[in-house]
């Protein structure tokens, strides 16, 4: 079934690691709504927050293949209910908005607020789910507003592991250091918590 | 070179030395070549131009130590690298310059890309200053090459240039091996630097060796047991991972039928009594339809190719599936896995082997036995004993087959004759199968028997190439030539584009269109390059003209007229059931 899912990947520093990434989907005929992507608690290791709409089971051949690409460290597929997520979105709105009462109202009840202000602008900030961003939007439409902006997704993996013990197991995974590595150390945790 | 004050008790070898003495101060093009030196390389085929001319110049001065091989076309140069990784089992090296010589490696880098093959290619770049400013002979051979590169990477200053080639070595080569690219900026390959070699043997981010799950090998252990007709699929990854033999214990031992993938061909002698044939859309009747018989099927190192599978949605479905594969992103990927064990062949298959009971199936083989005698009847005795009519590839392939005891290197280009090759050839040693399985690319045979021969210099090596196929890359006759690499060149010509003229009859009405081909004289074209000779129209001369190639010492070029319009059977039509294979 077609649904939005969140994929993530956490990768090294590399000039060209998006093209790697988005290519994979590219060759599968899949869109990306929307990709963010920055430097983690780590430095020198990135993560990109991927939105796209497609089936779970395609998604997990090309996170596989992701994953499959040198310089990542990991690749998933969450559903909705395994993130907590945010996006955030800027309004420019003409100032002469600003003298109807209704405006305040909205600005109350969507948490949002005034960046800046000009004689002529004023630019809003509201933070949510993408739907709730967009709602915004059409309210504001009336009002006059100018430009609108959206981020794509940032998101936290409620199951995800510090990804600094994840690297402390890279390090012990040295070929040296695979003949002492104990498979029992790792048969407690399951399959998704082993992964980050 | 500065000496240090005290010697050594004893000589290190010459890697050694490299690796632990003091900084040289060299320019990027040395260091390049030295890092080669230093992962062992001895051959190099390339093709020089101006982006890569001072690797080049350091090249000469090193000419003692690596041998490189002058090529025709960079793409001849990249296949030539396959078919030397694939016989010596180390990485091909190739050298290209910018430009069109980046873009000329395309092909090969797929072809290496989907058929697993250690290669690291150096293309020459503009200068870093010039980079995206579309400079003469510039061209994004990274953005190019990201698709079909294990890795790649671009070099704009020297310092970087031995860690990058460290690494493309060990990417080409570990894990699933692949093709690796690593570009060189023209300033980079002048400027000078302390140069210092280390080889690299962990990138943190990428696991080549997967940690074998101990639970996996006992569950598909426990099923090997419990199976009445275990079947195993034999996949280049086999070959890669050198466990042919543990394979052959494991089927010898569990009573288990081997079956090949095209590029598994030669893993297991065809002459094993628990080998049953070759699979895919022109492989064997009984390996084929068998598939859909089986209760275990155990898949080692392949990666279920559409041409194996035929319809996905009817393809061993009665069947639990184990999967031993190194490359995790192929389990699960096409066919579904009840039990997977990722983790390279030879690795899987010794654990498997001290688990498993010591089984007979005989009824089980008997059936392939049995539907082997249809294929007999219906297509092999009309191929290979013609008793009238013109030549048939399959005799052909059978002579040398016989002549060559099964121990030649035998490569093949991408066709009818590669089928019928792959089905007639009885292998008797592994890796003497070389051929385009992923890509079929066509013209791919001439230069990897090239590199093939080079690779195994005390081996035969015989490439047996379509007329289509030959003269996609036939100018490579003179590098056959100028660097002396003995290979015997077989051209089954039937003047068609025969495969596809072969669908055209089966699937598109018996339109013929632009299949037909009015062909050059190839002996002659053979003579022009100093390759000698000889075109056989008659069986009656088919044994002499096999022996006399075989015998001459050095190149030489058999041009052997066969039936214009043959096809190739059994087969398997595109996208249909393997329950739908044809025999006539």
């Amino acid at each position: 079934m077609q649904k939005e899912y969140t994929i993530t990947v956490y990768t090294e520093d590399r000039i060209g690691i998006t093209n790697r990434i988005t290519v994979i989907f590219t060759r599968r005929g899949i869109n990306i709504t929307s990709l963010t992507t920055a430097e983690t608690e780590i430095p020198g290791v990135y993560k990109f927050i991927i939105t796209v709409i497609s089936e779970k089971e395609k998604l997990v051949k090309i996170v596989g293949q992701i994953e499959r690409l040198i310089e990542i460290h990991r690749a998933f597929v969450h559903e909705e209910d395994e993130v907590v997520y945010q996006e955030l979105a800027l309004y420019k709105i003409s100032t002469k908005a600003l003298q109807n009462g209704n405006i305040e109202l909205l600005i109350r009840e969507n948490n949002a607020r005034i960046l800046t202000l000009t004689d002529e602008y004023f630019v809003l900030e509201k933070t949510g789910h993408q739907q709730e961003l967009i709602d915004l939007q059409a309210k504001l439409a009336p009002y006059g507003l100018i430009e609108y902006s959206k981020s794509g997704r940032v998101a936290i993996v409620k199951w995800s592991r510090r990804f600094h013990d994840h690297l402390k197991e890279l390090e012990t995974r040295r070929p040296d250091n695979l003949k002492q590595a104990q498979y029992s150390e790792h048969t407690e945790v399951s399959a998704e918590e082993e992964s980050i | 070179m500065q000496q240090k004050d005290v010697l050594p008790m004893k000589p290190e070898p010459a890697e050694k030395r490299a690796a632990t003495a003091a900084p040289l101060n060299i320019t990027g093009s040395e260091a390049v070549i030295r890092s080669l030196i230093a992962e062992g390389v001895e051959t190099i085929f390339g093709y020089p131009g101006g982006a890569i001319m001072p690797i080049y110049d350091a090249l000469y001065d090193f000419q003692d130590k690596v041998h490189h091989i002058l090529v025709r076309h960079e793409q001849g140069a990249t296949h030539a690298a396959q078919g030397y990784a694939r016989t010596s089992g180390k990485t091909g090296v190739v050298f290209a310059t910018s430009g069109p010589g980046a873009t000329n490696l395309v092909t090969g880098l797929a072809d290496a890309y989907m058929d697993s093959t250690p290669m690291v290619c150096i293309t020459g770049q503009v200068a870093a200053h010039l980079l995206g400013t579309d400079a003469f002979q510039e061209t994004d051979v990274i953005g190019i090459t990201m698709p079909i590169t294990k890795w790649n990477i671009q070099v704009t200053r020297p310092e970087d240039i031995p860690g990058a080639i460290a690494k493309a070595f060990y990417i080409a080569g570990s894990g699933r091996p692949g093709p690796v690219l690593v570009d060189i900026t023209r300033n980079a390959q002048v400027a000078k630097f302390d140069f210092e070699y280390k080889k690299c043997d962990y990138i943190r981010s990428y696991r080549p060796v997967p940690e074998m799950d101990p639970e996996a090998v006992k569950e598909a252990a426990a099923l090997i047991n419990s199976a009445k007709r275990p079947y195993i699929f034999c996949g280049h990854g086999v070959l890669l991972a050198g466990a042919e033999k543990e394979l052959i214990t494991l089927a010898e031992k569990a009573g288990i039928p081997i079956a090949s993938t095209l590029l598994g061909l030669s893993a297991v002698p065809v002459d094993h009594p628990m080998y049953v044939g070759y699979l895919g859309m022109h492989g064997n009747y009984a390996p084929n339809i068998m598939t859909n018989e089986c209760d275990v099927l155990i898949a080692v190192g392949m990666r279920f190719d559409d041409r194996i599978t035929g319809d996905v949605s009817q393809f061993v479905k009665q069947a639990k599936v184990i999967h031993i594969e190194i490359d995790a992103a192929e389990i699960n990927k096409i066919i579904k896995a009840d039990v997977a064990v990722h983790a390279d062949a030879k690795t899987a298959l010794t654990a498997l082997i001290k688990l498993v009971e010591p089984a007979k199936h005989d009824e089980w083989l008997k059936g392939f036995r049995e539907a082997d005698k249809k294929e007999e009847e219906k297509v092999s005795q009309k191929e290979l004993y013609p008793a009238e009519g013109g030549l048939k590839m399959a005799e052909v392939v059978r002579m040398i087959s016989e002549r060559t005891e099964g121990k030649a290197v035998l490569v093949t280009d991408v066709g009818q004759h590669q089928m019928i090759a792959s089905r007639y050839y009885r292998f008797k040693d592994p890796n003497t199968n070389i051929t385009s399985g992923g890509m079929g690319t066509m013209g791919f045979a001439l230069p990897a028997a090239m590199g093939a021969k080079v690779g195994t210099p005390e081996k035969e090596v015989v490439a047996v190439i379509g007329d289509g196929c030959f003269q996609m890359t036939l100018q490579e006759l003179g590098t056959i030539y100028q660097s002396e690499i003995g290979v015997k060149i077989v051209i089954l010509n039937n003047n068609f584009l025969g495969m596809v003229r072969q669908w055209q009859q089966l699937f598109f009405d018996k339109r013929y269109s632009s299949t037909e081909m009015i062909n050059p004289d190839f002996v002659q074209i053979a003579k022009g390059f100093f390759v000698p000779g000889r075109k056989v129209t008659d069986r009656a001369d088919i044994v002499a003209a096999v022996d006399e190639m075989i015998s001459h010492k050095g190149a030489y070029l058999l041009e052997v007229v066969v039936e214009k319009e043959d096809n190739v059977f059994p087969m398997v039509p595109s996208g249909q059931p393997i329950a739908n294979i044809r025999l006539e």
